[in-house]
């Protein structure tokens, strides 16, 4: 333990690291992440905004991902660590190839095992700033889980993330059922999604949506929705706004 | 195999290409007692040969439960093969927490060899002198692995390790076909016949033997003895009616068993109280 004049007070605790080795606030990040499952697996769909601060300063990152043969992550929080999650899962599945034996992970294990990751490093004061949605079908099981910065985990027919879980899952809880079409499925996404775009101020009007089935994943290309912007309460928001003064 | 000048430790290799002291963990192998396995599509059973060294010890455990899906049985040093059973269990353990499913058994043998590999290649260890049979259950099915001291593993419909487990071989080997569409209870009874033929004339009873079993929606769990000495008593009816038509060497054991069961006779049986005549 050093004896210097405190310039770091919070250092003690860590031992030789410093603040700059720890994740403290996100710089870019990806918004709402919102998936759910459908007759023949996963739709999930995220729009391809990263904002720096109050900037919305990327307008084309991909937040989705497909992991291997059975499985398919969406991430909401910062970039850079979806980015360094995309690297661990790429070293797992290249093992797991590696075996080259009649055994894949699944999303089950590749969701649970991003829960041990995560889990780990917000025990070190460290976290990898993002809330993730994995989804998959394997052996015609569908799986759709959540995890988060500090290791909350579970699995849903629906799940969301950030201002998603607000906006979205009030939606899904309603309209969601069992043995949804693709149809209905993208439906109810876009209707998740445009509530997000009129609400959430980080949200851009470029949006993919992912399925995956048993056969495997397809990521659609960017598209815009269709916004309505002359309802009159927007025309004059204050109009019978009663006020103090 | 003689006692010659390239056999002091693992790292020295004889003018034949060979490693003696690999061959001679894999004769501690075949010193130990017995140890059979078979599987079907959906079910594996091991059992073993519990010789205890006196009437007033305990016998040696020789099965061991791995997992749920996975359970091995030893021969030869046990020792070392509770050292390695407690690997194998770490092995699983630590898989299922970091991925909440269990480790494919096909995984954990490669794990085993390797491990085993790295005493064949240090002057300062030795091979582990006792061969595992591993049963366990993965995506693509029931599978039973024997692996080596040498590091070697191969993956079997039946096999017999340890002493006098060649009579067992020769039993499975006949019967082996049938195996993958057999029941679960069929099974049971080819692995305690198989356990028969390597004592040679032993009475087989539940208290010299170990059965276990795991298949798909049942986890790896060793029957009790109560259980064992049923189907035992159960087929060993049958097994006398079939004594003099198949294996010739079977009448003697036929002959104990029906000792043991209390009955008057010790012919063939076919005069026997409380035993149903012979249809042959």
């Amino acid at each position: 333990m050093n004896f210097m004049a405190s310039t770091q007070p919070e250092n003690r605790l860590l031992g030789p690291q410093s603040d700059s080795q720890r994740t403290l606030y996100p710089y870019v990040t990806g918004t709402s992440v919102v998936a759910l499952k459908y007759k023949d697996g996963i739709l999930m769909a995220a729009d391809m905004g990263g904002s720096y601060g109050s900037t919305l300063r990327y307008k084309s990152v991909e937040r989705m991902k497909p992991i291997g043969k059975h499985s398919l992550l969406g991430a909401s929080g910062e970039i850079s660590d979806f980015q360094e999650i995309l690297r661990y899962l790429d070293e797992l599945i290249l093992y797991d190839n590696m075996w080259d034996d009649g055994n894949s992970l699944g999303p089950k294990e590749v969701h649970n095992y991003l829960t041990r990751v995560m889990y780990n490093r917000r025990n070190k004061f460290n976290p990898l700033w993002n809330s993730l949605v994995l989804g998959g079908v394997k052996n015609g099981q569908k799986y759709l889980g959540m995890v988060n910065m500090i290791g909350v985990n579970f699995e849903d027919n629906h799940v969301a993330t950030g201002f998603g879980n607000h906006l979205a899952r009030p939606i899904l809880r309603q309209e969601w059922h069992e043995n949804l079409s693709f149809e209905d499925g993208v439906r109810l996404l876009e209707k998740c999604m445009r509530v997000l775009l009129y609400r959430d101020r980080s949200a851009v009007n470029k949006l993919q949506i992912a399925k995956i089935t048993e056969e495997g994943v397809t990521i659609s290309q960017p598209y815009s929705l269709k916004t309505y912007w002359e309802f009159s309460a927007f025309k004059n928001p204050t109009q019978g706004a009663v006020g103090s003064w | 195999m003689f006692r010659n000048q390239y056999d002091t430790d693992v790292t020295t290799w004889s003018p034949a290409g060979r490693l003696f002291q690999v061959e001679y963990a894999m004769e501690a192998v075949k010193q130990g007692s017995a140890a059979i396995g078979l599987r079907s599509k959906t079910h594996i059973v091991l059992g073993c040969v519990n010789k205890a060294n006196s009437e007033l010890s305990s016998h040696q455990k020789k099965i061991f439960k791995v997992d749920d899906h996975i359970g091995v049985a030893i021969a030869g040093l046990t020792a070392d093969g509770r050292v390695l059973s407690r690997y194998m269990r770490n092995e699983c353990i630590n898989y299922s927490f970091t991925y909440e499913s269990p480790l494919p058994v096909g995984r954990l043998v490669v794990q085993l060899a390797d491990k085993a590999q790295v005493c064949t290649q240090r002057s300062w260890k030795r091979p582990y002198g006792v061969g595992l049979l591993v049963a366990g259950l993965d995506e693509s099915g029931a599978h039973l692995y024997y692996n080596c001291p040498s590091g070697n593993y191969f993956e079997y419909q039946a096999f017999a390790i340890g002493s006098r487990s060649q009579a067992a071989k020769t039993y499975l080997e006949r019967r082996f076909e049938n195996f993958a569409d057999s029941s679960r209870d069929d099974l049971v009874k080819d692995a305690l016949m198989a356990i028969r033929e390597t004592l040679q004339g032993e009475t087989l009873k539940s208290s010299i033997c170990t059965v276990a079993v795991v298949g798909v929606g049942e986890p790896f769990h060793i029957l009790d003895q109560e259980t064992v000495q049923q189907m035992i008593d159960a087929f060993d009816i049958v097994g006398e009616k079939e004594g003099p038509a198949a294996e010739p060497d079977d009448a003697a054991a036929g002959q104990e068993v029906e000792a043991e069961q209390g009955a008057a006779a010790d012919q063939g049986g076919s005069t026997d109280e409380g035993v149903a005549p012979m249809d042959i």
